[in-house]
Order: structure tokens, then sequence, then C-alpha cells
């Protein structure tokens, strides 16, 4: 009995040890947000013929499935699929499932249409990969099922639609064909597919519906060779393309007779020149051709007879054609005008009338249309009536309907590429506090009714409005800087050249900017958006400047295509600067310096290894040259399994002399035999991490840590284990870890794991790595933990040295002293797998650490460092259990209660960011992936601060009360006095 | 408990690292523990380079620049791999630039090569011989102290197949290496016969404002040290020792008892205290007032002037 009263009261104190950071049920959304994407829509299809709820269905770039409520936009169930699991295509069957067809034509699924359940799934067999395309035929039926056609990996698949079954399945798959499309004629049982052999050969095949067998295979040359683009016109016709794009060949192929003709597109349109591409719209007895920025729309009646209908000038996109009533068609194209565009809908039957033809107010910062998809509707005049859905550069989604944009998506925020954040603008004078609070009585009010919540007297209303007061209570959502600094400006890129200002407070957009210098142009075929760096920091002249962020991007996909800069102010979201290198942009180094401007020095290293100063300023060159001798960089050549050192060197041999420019010299190679090591993870400490103590007490006796800022670790992985997990065996995989010094390229620590392989995920913080790998032999995710400490600076624990001034502690710290490190290191399982891995940050580093571990379920875990000591062991003593060690266990404990995500999901999560706030023990988590999720964690609690929704009044009202009470008792005790007296 | 006190002989060990060498068959004698491993591959020697007499097979080639390595490297190897049992000898050379300079030989490793049964090989018994400054280095040697320049050496990064992939470099600012002579320390990171890396400096300290100093005579003391990657600590696999571990913490819990029990509860006790302190006073005082209200009329008189007082 003892003994349980002892173990619980163990327990009891050990939870109590551990702070847990839970929150209450009617706290969430008071400093967290979530906002919910999909990303760039690739296809959609609507739903809106005898359906209660209009929706559309799309498939986004972002392996999202989503259906969204065509009326306002919102989602009504989405799925991420993985990230190498790319949607190829999907369509709406029957009515109620959809059908995607995913990652290379091998996976089906079924989707319930009105809540997304998953209906079956199957693994669709191939040999090899291919082009892969879905048909949902209308009444194909074998049995009472009706079947799927499914190409893909080289076969051509017949799927159950009820359980998802394979039928049959032929492989039309043989050197060098290329299956392009399968159609099927409507009421008929057979199945043609077309293709191509090498570039001249055409082949059909006619396939018996229900069985799979092959009727007829034809196979014809045509010596001009073909482009690979075709397009149907009829169920017997197709056109297609030539090698040199500017000859059409119309092809028939009914009844197994295959016959060529040949139109030149110059005979077609007068005065066209450059090559030719087949739109993948599918008209009827029509194709449309895009020369150049022209699309001509051909009308073929026969194998000869093509005719141009019309031209149209500067389309960005062309729908699809829609049928909408008996045998009519109809098919969009938007045109991009001075902020504004034009959407005409036209009949694909009858060319001189516009079905719709409306010009929409564009917002600038959208760019162009990308895509358009329309959809009909009835309208109370029972006229057609047409809602178009446009995809935008910046890949965000509207629905226009009757000339207005009736809803607005910003999808593009489902791609963020970097991330940095700015302070808001400090509150001026003249901005009184009583205009943000609105009126004393209000505030009255509003602490009354937060009084009558804490007196548990409030009815329900009460507390509906209270907590509607703490979720848009304007303190957090102001545009000022806060005394806590909580609330500041989120500056995100998306992947479309896009930079959006998001506040803190409740995750609004405050200004979003299409990059100019990140959009197609010819000088720039293929802008990518690299990182983002503060450029200016005002500090002195923080009231009247404000705040830059620089953007880095490349012109082109390879790391030697030409660089792009731009300056983007951080207040207004206007491009102060643009700057389009010559050199390339491999590597960005914010140097420690600012000029006298408080603009930061950037060090630019292009692909020839050259350093290139930024801003171009003699001041920022005169910062340089002093420091020039102290500036180090390193590269990891992941590829080649080579990291190396460099210095910077006084000039630069161009053949254009440039004082900007430093010349490198390899200082230090680290070479890992290819044979045996792979690098697969790098990390290094935060350049803004603040370490608050240098030495740590260990068993009474001071530790120094070993803080560096060019500490740099590196895992790497035997090349068979660099596989998924599984691939190799535990003999086979080894993991290496390294701590390199970046200066001299000396390794500090290094340690294998056995039997292990990656993914490995990191963190460096202070003195410490934290990495997340496999163990093949436990069959478990575990992680490890290393702690460095410095040994020379160990004598520095004599009193009378610290007295005498015999010490060393004020002498600058020189890489090239042999270090004299001591290191401790655990590990640990770990149950969950790993998506992305942080640690938080506070402004003085005080505040323990938490690590902050997206998990595979898309949450973010908080886990204490504590669990992840070095020092903890089974049985800690006294002095240990007073410094704080929880007794070691074999794995790491989830405490459900710490997920910073509460109940919500960061969908398809790529990075946590954690930002320092001003008040020490609080730190800022913003992690993104699909989704976005803001909040605010405070490792040790809040112990420098009073909650928020503490209630002031009660204190007024306790005051008050006392001070009456004392006023009441004295004039009381008076008039008994009194009394007593005349008694 | 093994943990602890391996940790606390891992700091003995490294700081007394330095002067290992003069001891180290002795110690490692004595060392039982298995994260020694590092240390028992290591193995330093102190050689005073540049002997003039010393007969260098490889002399000949020295003089010839980069081209040179491979080929001693070939005939100086004695037996060939193909010997799984036995231990055969592996010459490597150390080249040298100053500043920006092409890298010329500076010297030569020595090392057996053993092969071990389950077909790894791993390098033993490093020696070095360094060859001695010339006029013409000593030159270049004191440019590089006069302008603070780095001071670099290379390797191959494959020791059986110079130069494997790539040189591996490494470098150090020059006036960090005069003391007495030419002070350097190699430390050769090895992964069986791949050289990974090569940390090359002095062997203490070079505080940061780095004075220039001529070395009083022109001779390197090398310390060379070949490190092997060390095993990492497993996770702590286990489910007996949490039931021993509890035995034992139930154990240790025992003790606390032992403390008095005023040692053990003064916290309640006080309060405890006071609250009866408290009612006994109070208990005292009731049957006084009790009796004072008996007689109201002089107490009333009694009390009236301190009120006054208080009113004023």
């Amino acid at each position: 009995m003892a003994m349980v009263i002892r173990v619980f009261l163990f327990l009891l104190v050990s939870f109590y040890a551990i702070p847990s950071f839970a929150i209450y049920e009617d706290q969430v959304g008071l400093m967290d947000w979530h906002q919910k994407y999909i990303g760039k829509v690739k296809q959609a299809v609507f739903h809106t013929q005898k359906a209660g709820r209009k929706r559309v269905v799309v498939s986004t770039e972002e392996n999202v499935i989503a259906s969204l409520d065509l009326r306002r936009g919102d989602i009504f169930w989405r799925h991420v699929l993985g990230s190498n699991d790319i949607i190829d295509e999907f369509d709406i069957a029957f009515g109620k499932y959809v059908v995607t067809l995913s990652s290379g034509g091998s996976i089906l699924r079924a989707w319930n249409l009105p809540d997304g359940q998953m209906v079956w799934e199957s693994y669709l067999q191939g040999s090899m990969p291919s082009k892969s395309f879905l048909c949902i035929p209308a009444n194909l039926k074998i049995g009472k099922d009706n079947i799927l056609l499914v190409f893909g990996r080289g076969c051509l698949h017949a799927v159950s639609s009820i359980d998802g079954d394979v039928i049959w399945r032929k492989e039309l798959a043989s050197e060098s064909l290329e299956i392009k499309q399968v159609i099927q004629p409507l009421d008929s049982d057979i199945i043609s597919a077309v293709g191509f052999v090498g570039s001249s050969q055409f082949v059909t095949y006619q396939i018996d519906a229900k069985s799979g067998h092959v009727l007829k295979h034809t196979s014809e040359n045509f010596p001009g060779g073909f482009s690979g683009e075709l397009s149907f016109v009829s169920n017997d016709m197709l056109v297609a393309l030539d090698t040199t794009r500017s000859t059409l060949v119309s092809i028939s192929f009914g009844d197994g007779v295959t016959s060529f003709h040949q139109t030149s597109i110059s005979d077609l349109v007068e005065s066209s020149s450059g090559m030719a591409t087949i739109l993948p719209s599918k008209f009827t007895g029509m194709v449309a051709i895009r020369i150049n920025s022209v699309v001509v729309f051909v009308r073929v009646t026969g194998v000869d007879k093509l005719e141009v209908v019309e031209k149209i000038n500067y389309p960005a996109a062309v729908s699809d054609p829609l049928s909408f009533s008996e045998g009519q068609q109809a098919f969009a194209f938007v045109q991009n005008g001075e902020s504004k565009i034009d959407i005409t809908v036209k009949h694909a039957n009858d060319w001189n009338k516009n079905l719709l033809k409306e010009s929409i107010e564009m917002d600038q910062q959208r760019g162009n249309v990308e895509k358009i998809f329309i959809n009909n509707y009835i309208r109370t005049d029972r006229t057609y009536g047409f809602r178009a859905l446009i995809v935008m550069e910046d890949h965000s989604l509207l629905l226009l309907q009757q000339g207005e944009i009736v809803w607005s998506r910003e999808d593009g925020l489902a791609s963020i590429i970097d991330m940095t954040t700015s302070e808001l603008p400090v509150e001026k004078e003249g901005v009184s506090v009583a205009k943000v609070e609105h009126s004393l009585f209000e505030w009255l009010k509003g602490h009354m009714l937060k009084l009558k919540g804490t007196l548990m007297l409030a009815s329900p209303d009460d507390i509906v409005a209270i907590q509607g007061m703490r979720l848009k209570s304007s303190e957090k959502n102001k545009m000022t800087r806060d005394h806590n600094g909580f609330r500041k400006l989120l500056i995100v890129l998306t992947r479309a050249g896009k930079l959006f200002a998001l506040h803190t407070g409740d995750g609004r957009v405050v200004w979003s900017l299409l990059l100019p210098t990140f959009r197609r142009s010819e000088a720039c075929p293929n802008p990518t958006g690299l990182n983002m760096y503060q450029w200016q920091v005002p500090h002195h002249h923080a009231m009247d400047e404000n705040p830059s962020v620089l953007i880095v991007g490349r012109c082109g996909l390879g790391s030697d295509a030409s660089g792009v800069l731009s300056f983007v102010d951080s207040y207004t979201g206007q491009e102060l600067n643009s700057l389009n290198l010559a050199h390339s942009i491999e590597h960005i180094i914010p140097l420690p310096f600012t000029d006298s401007t408080e603009q930061r020095l950037h060090l630019l290293i292009d692909a020839n290894k050259r350093a290139y100063l930024y801003p171009r300023t003699p001041e920022a060159l005169n910062i340089c040259q002093l420091e020039l001798s102290n500036i180090y960089w390193y590269l990891i050549e992941a590829d080649k399994d080579i990291i190396r050192g460099h210095a910077l060197q006084k000039t630069c041999n161009l053949e254009m002399p440039d004082e900007y420019c430093f010349n490198t010299r390899e200082l230090w190679s680290i070479i890992f035999p290819s044979d045996s090591e792979k690098i697969i993870a790098t990390e290094r400490r935060k350049s803004n991490e603040v370490v608050h103590t240098q030495a740590k007490i260990v068993d009474h006796d001071a530790m120094f840590k070993y803080v560096s800022k060019n500490l740099l670790f590196v895992a790497t992985v035997s090349p068979k284990g660099a596989g998924e997990i599984g691939s190799a065996t535990p003999e086979e995989s080894s993991l290496v870890v390294y701590l390199l010094d970046t200066i001299t390229g000396r390794i500090l620590h290094r340690v294998t794991h056995h039997a292990s392989q990656g993914p490995v995920h990191a963190v460096f913080s202070e003195n410490w790595v934290v990495y997340h790998y496999f163990n093949l032999k436990a069959h478990r995710y575990e992680m490890s933990v290393i702690e460095i400490y410095d040994q020379s600076r160990a004598d520095n624990k004599d009193v009378w040295k610290l007295i005498l001034g015999k010490h060393n502690l004020t002498s600058p710290i020189s890489s090239y002293s042999r270090p004299e490190v001591m290191v401790k290191s655990q590990s640990y399982f770990f149950t969950h797998s790993v998506k992305a891995m942080a640690v938080s940050l506070t402004a003085k580093g005080i505040t323990s650490k938490q690590l902050l571990i997206g998990t595979i379920g898309d949450q973010v875990l908080a886990l204490d460092k504590r669990f992840l000591d070095p020092r903890r062991t089974l049985n800690p003593t006294q002095a240990e259990k007073e410094e704080g060690i929880i007794p070691l266990s074999d794995s790491l404990p989830i405490i459900p209660q710490s997920y910073v995500t509460h109940s919500l999901q960061v969908e398809g999560l790529r990075s946590i960011v954690t930002i320092p706030t001003k008040l020490e023990s609080t730190s800022l988590v913003f992690s993104y992936g699909v989704d976005l999720f803001f909040t605010r964690i405070a490792p040790s609690r809040i112990y420098d601060s009073l909650t928020e929704d503490f209630s002031y009044a009660l204190l007024l009202l306790t005051i008050v009360a006392l001070i009456a009470a004392i006023f009441v008792t004295w004039v009381l005790s008076e008039k008994k006095e009194l009394r007593e007296k005349w008694r | 408990m093994t943990r602890r006190r391996n940790t606390s002989e891992m700091s003995l060990l490294y700081t007394f690292c330095f002067f290992l060498y003069l001891s180290s068959s002795l110690f490692l004698s004595s060392s039982a523990f298995q994260s020694d491993e590092l240390l028992q591959d290591d193995e330093e020697f102190g050689l005073e380079g540049g002997l003039p007499a010393r007969p260098s097979p490889d002399l000949d080639y020295i003089k010839n620049p980069i081209l040179s390595p491979p080929i001693p490297h070939q005939t100086t190897r004695k037996s060939s791999i193909s010997d799984h049992d036995s231990d055969s000898k592996v010459q490597f050379s150390l080249e040298h630039a100053f500043g920006d300079s092409d890298f010329s030989p500076a010297g030569t490793f020595t090392a057996r090569l053993k092969t071990w049964s389950h077909g790894g090989q791993t390098l033993t018994k490093l020696r070095f011989s360094r060859n001695s400054f010339t006029d013409t280095d000593k030159e270049n040697f004191k440019k590089l102290l006069d302008d603070d320049d780095f001071y670099r050496i290379r390797v191959p990064s494959n020791v059986l197949s110079p130069p494997g992939k790539d040189y591996i470099m490494s470098s150090v600012k020059a006036r960090c290496l005069p003391r007495d002579g030419l002070d350097e320390h190699f430390v050769i990171h090895m992964e069986s016969v791949n050289i990974l890396a090569v940390n090359y400096g002095s062997p203490g300290a070079c505080p940061y404002p780095r004075s220039f100093k001529l070395p009083a005579k022109w001779s390197f003391n090398s310390h060379t040290v070949l490190r092997n990657s060390e095993q990492a600590p497993r996770a702590p696999a286990f489910v007996e020792d949490i039931i021993l571990g509890g035995e034992n913490a139930e154990g240790e819990g025992v003790p606390p008892p032992e403390r008095s029990f005023w040692a053990k509860y003064w916290m309640y006790l006080i309060p405890l205290g006071l609250i009866v302190m408290n009612a006994v006073t109070q208990a005292m005082n009731m049957p006084e007032e009790q009796a004072a209200g008996s007689q109201t009329q002089p107490s009333a008189a009694q009390r009236a002037p301190p009120a006054a007082v208080r009113r004023r």
C-alpha cells in the first residue's frame, strides 16, 4: 500500500514538474489562427445539375482534391494526397463519385461526392511509365456494373465502378508505342485507342469493351513524322501536327482504313509564321491551334475540308467546350486588359454571336489569367447564363458571374517558399488610445461582461458575446507595434512570385504584391523565387523609415541562371528597387554588418565561386574591406558529397573591373567517400539565436557550452540507405553524423549509428543538436541529442583567477586554436515520423527550450528539451533531481495536451518557423504547408506578464469594495463608539 | 553508473590527450571502457621533421611537382592488398602551398594497412616524415607570416589510389604555427582507406590578434592522430532494467524517513502551532472579557480617553 502511494506521489510530482501546455476549449482561436488552402487549381469539374448544394470539384498542384461551395468558395471537403502522389486526372462519375487517377496512372480512387469519404482505392499494375488518362463512359456496362476506362503505365484497364476491381487489363505497351487517346463512341461496345510508334507511325486499336480483346489493329506510316500532339474532331477523325509544327495532318481512321491529309498552316492563316501547338480543348468538329499569340479555330468537316472560322488575338486562356443544351456547345476565352479582364463566351456552332461578353475589374496584383473553366445555369428569365472559374497568375481562384467577382480564394498561400517577419510601425503621437478603445463605456461594458463570466453569472448569450469579443479584440489586430512584440507582419513569398504580408493577430492579408521582377518576361523566361532576407531594419530611425526585405531569385531553373533581386518596403508593399544581375546566384550570405542607413550587407556567391557585395555603395565596400580577412563561407555540394570552405580575396578577375566583386579561395574540403557516405541532411544554428548562459551547472560544477555560430551538423547515410525506409537491410545502412567547424573544416565530433537510415531531420540550437532518424534494427524511429561542451575554458572556474584577472574569458575565441571539446549524447525512441522540426526561440534565451515537431499527422507537437537531455539516468541522484533531470526512459513521451495545433491539422506541413517576441517567456510559431497555422507558445509558461483575459475590472471592483468596506466599517465603528459614549 | 564513470574518464582523457603519446601503451592497458575505442586507434607520434640524413626512397620524386605522388606510392607499397591477413605498408604524400601558390610535396605519411577478415581495411601505425623547408620555402613562409596569410596543405582522399575523388585540403593561418620551431598537429579522419578530412593546425591555442613571430628554428614538430568513427550509444532499450531501477529507486527512497520528524513536517507544524497559540490566547481572553462585560461602566470609562486621542 505504501508503495502504491509513493508511486502515485511520484507520478504526481513528475507531472507537476513537466508543465503541460494545453489550453481550455474557449481559448481556441484567441491567439492562434488557422487558414485552409488548396493550391493552384489544375482542373475543375462543376457539379450543379440536380444537386442541392452547388459545388465545384478541383484538383490542384499541391495534390489536393477538394470540393468547393460554388456560392461562397468554402471548402466542403478536401484531401491532401502525398507529395509524390500527383493527381493526373479526375472526373465526376455517375453523379455520385469523384474518381481520381494519380501517381502516373497507378492509383485510382473513388470518393463519395457529397462528403468526400473514400469509397474504394485500387492499384493498377503496369509495366512502363506512360501518359495516363481517365475516361468515364456514360453507359458502358458489364452486367449491372458501370465501368471506367483507365490508361496508365502502358496498360488499358477496365475498372468496376462499384468496388474498383480491375475487370480486364490490356497491355498496349511496346517499344516506343505511345497511346495518346482512348475514346469510346456513345452506345458502342468498341473502344478505340490511338497513338504513335516512334514519331512517324500512327496506330489504332479497336478493343472490345466487354472482354478487352483487340478486335482490330492498324498501323500506318506517315513520312512527315508527328510532333505528338493531336486533337479529336469526331469519333473517327483527328488532327495532328507534323514534326515541323507547320502542317496540320488530318487523319481519318474509321473502319480500319487510315488516311492522311496534309494542310499547311500558312495556307489556312495568312502571314503566320512560327511554331503551332494544338490546344488540348476537345471541340467537336473543330480544332484550336495556337500560333505565337494568336489562337485559330479551324473547322474540320472532312479529311480535306479545313476552314478557319475565327482568329482571336492574345487570348490568355481558352476553356474546354461546355455542352449546355441539346447538341449546343459553348466555350469561353479570356483576354487581359489594363486592370480588367474580358471574358467572352461563344457559341461553338454559331460564331457570329457572343453568348456573353463581360469585362471585369481586376486587381493588378493578381496578374494575368492562366486558366478558365465555365459552367452554365438557367437565369430567372429561362435563358442560359454562364459563370466562370478563373485561375490567376498568383494562383488565386475566382468565381465570376454577371460581371462581378462572386468570391475569391488566395490559394497562392498554399505554396509558401520562404518567410520573414517585420515589426509593425511604432505608434505615433496623435493616435490616441481612446480612439482605439472606442469609449470608456464600451470598455467598461466589456469588462463587466468578462466579470460576469468569471463569477459564473453570465447567461448563454453573454458567453457568446464574451467569446466574440475575445476573438475580435481590437487590441491584437492593431496596425502598430505593441509592448510585448506579439503583433508583427509575417512576410511570405509564394511560388507564384507574390509577396503577402499577414498580420499575426488574425492572419489577414495586410498587403500583397505580385513582384514585377518575378513575372515571366523575355529577359527572364522562368523566374523562380529562392529566399527572403531582411534588408533594412531601422532601429535608430524607426519612426520615419520603413524596414525593407530583399527577395532573391533566379531567371531559370538551374543554379547557373542569372539572378534577380527585388527590394520591397515591408509596411507599404511597394517594390523599392529591383536588379537583374549579370551573374548567377548559388549561395547568399547575410553578413553581420550594417551600413549607416542600417542596410544589411549581403554577399552573393555565383556559380564560379565569386562573391559580390550588396548594397553596392562605397560605404558598404569599406566595411567589407575591413572585415575581409574574417569572412569565411562554405558550400555543401550535396550531389558530389563534398563540403568546401572558402575565404575571400581582395580582387576579382573579371573582364569588367568590379570593385564589389571578390575572388574566393578554397581553404578546406571534406570529401565523403562516394561508396559509403551520402549527405542527406545539414543543419546550422539560427543566426538570430541568443544564448543567455554560457555555462551549465552539472553536478555542482560549471561546464562551458561550446557556443559557436560556425558549427554545422551534417548527416550522411550509406548510399543503399538513401532510399525509402525498408529499402536497405540493417547491415547495409548506417548513419554517420558530424559536427564541423565551418571556418577551419575541423571535425569536432563524428559518430556512427549502425543499422540506421534517413530521412534525417535536425535542429541545432545553442550547443546541442537533436536529430531524428530511423533505426532499422529496432524498427522504430529514434531521436538523438548531442551536446558539446568547451573544455578549454574549464579552468576559468577558479575564483582566484577571476579575481586576479588571469582568466581568458574576454579574449576573442579563434577557430584556429585547437578545440578541446567534450560531447555528451543519448538516443531515445520516438513514435512518430517527422515532417519538420524547429525549436522555440525567445528574445534573451533565458526561457527553457521546446522542440516543435511536425508529425506525420500534420500536427505540431511541443516536446520539452529536458526529455532530450543526455544526462538523464535511470535513477537520478538528489542533486540531479534538483537540476530538473527526468528519470531515463527508452522512449520520448507524447503528451496529447502538448500539441500546439490542438485539434487542427496543418495539411501538407512543410516547415515550422519560430519568432521571438519582446516578452521573454513567449515565442511565436508559424507553421505552413498547404494550410497556415499561427500561435504563441510559452515553454515555461507565462511568468512575466498577466494573461490576456485577466479581469482588471474584478481587481478594480475588489479594491473599490475594500475601500467601501473600510469606510462603512469606520463609520459604523464611529457610530457605535458614540452610542456607547452616550450610554 | 558505468556511464558516469565513463564520462569522467572521458574528460580525463581529453585533458591529457596532448600528453598521451608519451605513455599511450601504458594508459591503454589500464583503461577498460568501450568508448575508449577512439583513442585506441589514435596513435600519435611526434617526429622531428626535416632530418637531412634521413634516407628517403622517394627523394627523387619529391622534387618533382604535383604529378609525382602516384608514382612513389605504387613503387613503395611492398605487398599487395590482396594479402588478406597480412599488414601491408602504405604511403601517401602531403603537399603544401603558400598562399595561392601551387602545391608541392612536403612530406610523406607511412602507415600499415590492416586487412580484416571481414573485408574491412584500416590504417594503423601512422608515421610522418616531413621534408625540411628549402630556402625558397622559408622566404615564402616569411611572406605568409608577414601578410597573415594561409598555409595550405592537402592529402589524397584515397590512400590506395591517390588522389581518389579529390584532394582533401586544409589550411591554417601561418602565424598560428611558429613557436620554438614550427608546431603542427594533424588529425586525419579515416573511413577504411578513404580520408574524409584533415584537421590541420597548431597543437595549442592561437589567440586572435595573431602576432608576427618568426620561428627560432625552421624545423617542424609534427603530431599526427589517426581517427576513425565512434559508435553511437544505443537507445536505452530496457524493460527489466526499469523494474530493477524501480526497486533501486525504492531502496533509495527509504533514507528520507530517517530525517527527523521536525525536519519533515515543520511547514505544517508552524502554522498549527500558531493556530493553537492563537486559540489559547483567545480562550484566555474570553473569560476576562466576560468578566469585563459584567462591569461595563468602568471599562468604558477606561477606554474613553484613548478613543478621544485617536479622534484628534
